[in-house]
């Protein structure tokens, strides 16, 4: 794909990380959003966020090639609709859904244009549900799942449209764990935000924190001590090989392949250890903070780290060979819940989801902030877009970030570990793309006249990612649908918030 | 095959040894020590540290029931009037009230009595109902199933229906959305049944308290038999309330 270096994008351009003032941003007509966004698509860009500030609809861009953002307004001019870019660029077609439920204005032309999350709190509960897709025809059955599902697993409901074991279309709603999550952010008590942002997906706790505080430090152009940046980096880190180790794991149980289970599951405890070693929480929770990190790796626990390091990962390498050696295994991995790369690019999905699908996304490499500025993570790609593409990818990441933080570990730089991260400048916007296990994690921040933050939205990758969950199973029959959805493990509440 | 003998044979016996003494990394943040004598007259610098507001001073409390154990508090305290790493993973209650700390010693959870333990006591079969749970709380529910904590060798075990269950663990703030599915739920539990709240969400709603969507977690029309403290809660903490409960501690 051709991809120049001058944006014809009109937009204010910015790096990750950093902030712009609002009255840089340009404001143009709604009627000009499909030709942006069409422009955008064809030259590669990726969609970070549409959403509504006041009267206006903010469009927020990625370039990976010149590892810019760009952010525009389009100004509604007191209407309540807008023409919809979902035709032209499918990947846009939550956020217009979620702008229409959250605020009432309209989209017009969007092609399923129902409710994200069904918010009782600012809607009618009795208002008549939107009508799931069906199917219709002899031998054709309707399979209703959830919201409570048969096991330990956040709720969402599930709703599969079948000829005898074969789906033939799979509709997601959830909305079930809206917690109001991003509303507290700017409205909450700032004393709370900080474990809110925690709070969003609960295994992806430093990936939020990270991004939220990045957000703000973006608003206050904050230095955070190296050292803190490659702690940050290092946990971040943990927190991706503790879940796709886990995750590796979870894969083999549900193909009734025990041993995996349990070794890789019992080697996920060890990271969490490692990070309870760290910051006092199994999941890193309190370690990042605004201007740094709380805790500081003590040379002791540098040697601990290294010590389980070297001891878990010969016992990894050998599981990771045992399972994928296993023909029980592999039969049933390959092969199953393929995602096209056409799909992935046109739909927006992020981190190993899309990267199993061929699409070499990672924001660690496009937009690298922190730590990822100064050190390298490959990016780990595989092609076929199936269960075991899915798989081959974390194992692939576990490895990278291993060395990753080995390398971190050996030339820890000295010094403060937490500078003062100042007060937010007024009237800004602040951006913050963080690759997290799940893939990249958006916050956005944008501060009143008074120098306060008024709104605080975050996108979680799971509210890219869901759409895949539901593509891979067509064609596949029910019951290979707990093992393409364990491959993605994507958030239920991270995409409800 | 000779290959996952070999790997088996590696990897040993990994199950906790439990009840029994634990070890827990240095920094981890359990159940806190509170010194009040320390307090200073008029300090107030934990309680406006605290995110959920789950402290109060003169004389020096906090409630466990909304406490992150996220540590704002130790470090504001210019005393060290809180300690939250004396290595207390013990934080399960059977009284909302006795969730409130003070200086004195904790009333950690008793057993059922002697009709619920006849019946519970050597088999508990449990369905867990997120609402609302950030994915922390059910992902250490989760690790209680696995070869380390073995939550199925103490005659404990998570079911896939309500119907086969003797209880509900609850996560979760209770979402407005979920609190209907919750109920119904409940409702399909046999009596006579239990209700376990797990992490700070189910027992106050935690970070998330008094957001719109949410109800502050389990609701009054759902009676709770146990709180497990916690955000989320360590497997041991779980595994310490679980069997406190069925005097198995």
């Amino acid at each position: 794909m051709m991809r120049s270096a001058v944006s014809p994008v009109a937009g204010c351009a910015f790096a990750n990380g950093a902030a712009v003032q609002l009255d840089a941003v340009p404001v143009l007509p709604a009627s000009a959003l499909p030709g942006a966004a069409q422009a955008a698509r064809a030259q590669g860009l990726s969609l970070v966020a549409l959403t509504s500030i006041g009267d206006r609809l903010l469009l927020l861009l990625a370039d990976a090639s010149s590892g810019r953002l760009s952010a525009s307004f389009f100004d509604l001019a007191g209407a309540n609709r807008w023409p919809s870019i979902t035709p032209a660029w499918p990947a846009a077609h939550l956020f217009e859904r979620e702008i229409f439920e959250q605020r009432g204005l309209v989209p017009e032309g969007h092609p399923w244009l129902k409710a994200v999350r069904r918010h009782r709190e600012l809607n009618d509960p009795e208002a008549p549900e939107h009508p799931f897709l069906r199917a219709e025809g002899e031998g054709v059955h309707e399979v209703a799942v959830g919201p409570i599902h048969a096991g330990v697993i956040e709720p969402g409901h599930f709703r599969f449209q079948c000829f005898g074991e074969e789906i033939l279309h799979l509709e997601i709603q959830l909305g079930y764990q809206h917690r109001g999550a991003a509303q507290l952010l700017a409205q909450a008590p700032p004393a709370r935000r900080l474990a809110v942002a925690e709070s969003i997906a609960g295994d992806a706790a430093v990936g939020h924190a990270l991004a939220y505080c990045t957000a703000l430090e973006a608003l206050s152009g904050a230095r955070v001590p190296l050292r803190a940046q490659a702690i940050r980096g290092v946990a971040l880190e943990l927190e991706r090989i503790a879940n796709h180790v886990g995750d590796l794991g979870a894969l083999c149980n549900d193909v009734g392949y025990v041993p995996g289970s349990a070794f890789f599951g019992r080697m996920r405890g060890d990271f969490l250890n490692l990070m309870t070693g760290i910051s006092g929480s199994r999941f890193g929770r309190g370690l990042v903070v605004p201007g740094g990190v709380r805790f500081d790796v003590t040379p002791e626990q540098q040697a601990l780290l290294l010590a389980v390091l070297d001891a878990d990962e010969p016992q990894l390498h050998d599981t990771a060979q045992l399972v994928f050696s296993t023909p029980s295994v592999v039969s049933r991995f390959e092969g199953c819940g393929a995602v096209e790369r056409a799909r992935a690019e046109e739909l927006g999905f992020v981190g190993p989801a899309a990267r199993a699908c061929g699409v070499p996304r990672d924001a660690r490499r496009d937009h690298p902030v922190g730590v990822f500025q100064f050190a390298h993570v490959p990016v780990a790609v595989a092609e076929d877009g199936d269960v075991m593409a899915r798989a081959t990818v974390r194992w692939l990441e576990i490895r990278r970030s291993l060395r990753f933080i080995r390398d971190q570990l050996a030339r820890l730089p000295d010094g403060p570990v937490r500078r003062d991260p100042g007060a937010p400048r007024a009237s800004a916007l602040g951006v913050a793309l963080i690759e997290g296990w799940r893939g990249t994690i958006a916050h956005l921040a944008v501060t009143g006249e008074e120098g306060r933050v008024t709104r605080h939205a975050v996108i979680d990758p799971s509210f890219h990612n869901w759409l895949a969950v539901a593509l891979s199973v067509r064609g596949a029959q029910v019951s290979d649908f707990p093992l393409c959805n364990k491959s993605f493990n994507l958030s239920y509440a991270g995409h409800d918030l | 095959m000779l290959h996952l003998f070999k790997t088996r044979f590696q990897q040993g016996l990994r199950t906790v040894d439990f009840p029994g003494p634990q070890t827990l990394p240095a920094r981890f943040r359990g159940r806190p020590d509170l010194h009040p004598a320390l307090c200073k007259d008029g300090c107030r610098a934990c309680v406006d540290a605290c995110p959920t507001q789950a402290i109060t001073v003169d004389p020096l409390k906090i409630d466990l029931g909304r406490c992150l154990f996220c540590a704002e508090c130790a470090e504001a305290c210019p005393e060290r009037a809180i300690d939250f790493t004396a290595g207390h993973f013990e934080q399960s209650f059977r009284k909302r009230e006795d969730l409130v700390l003070t200086g004195e010693e904790a009333k950690l959870a008793g057993a059922l009595d002697k009709r619920m333990l006849s019946l519970f006591g050597r088999s508990l079969k449990l369905r867990h109902v997120a609402a609302g749970d950030c994915g922390g709380c059910a992902a250490e529910l989760t690790a209680l199933s696995n070869v380390v904590f073995d939550l199925g060798r103490f005659g404990v075990q998570f079911v896939a229906s309500p119907r086969h269950a003797d209880g509900l663990v609850i996560s979760g703030p209770v979402t407005a959305n979920m609190r209907e599915a919750l109920r119904l739920a409940w409702e399909a539990t046999p009596a006579p049944k239990l209700v376990i709240a797990v992490g700070a969400c189910a027992i106050s709603g935690g970070p998330f308290r008094d957001s719109p969507a949410q109800v502050n977690g389990v609701p009054p029309e759902i009676p709770v038999d146990l709180y497990i403290a916690g955000c989320p809660p360590h497997p041991l903490t779980v595994l310490d309330g679980v069997l406190r409960l069925l005097d198995r501690m």
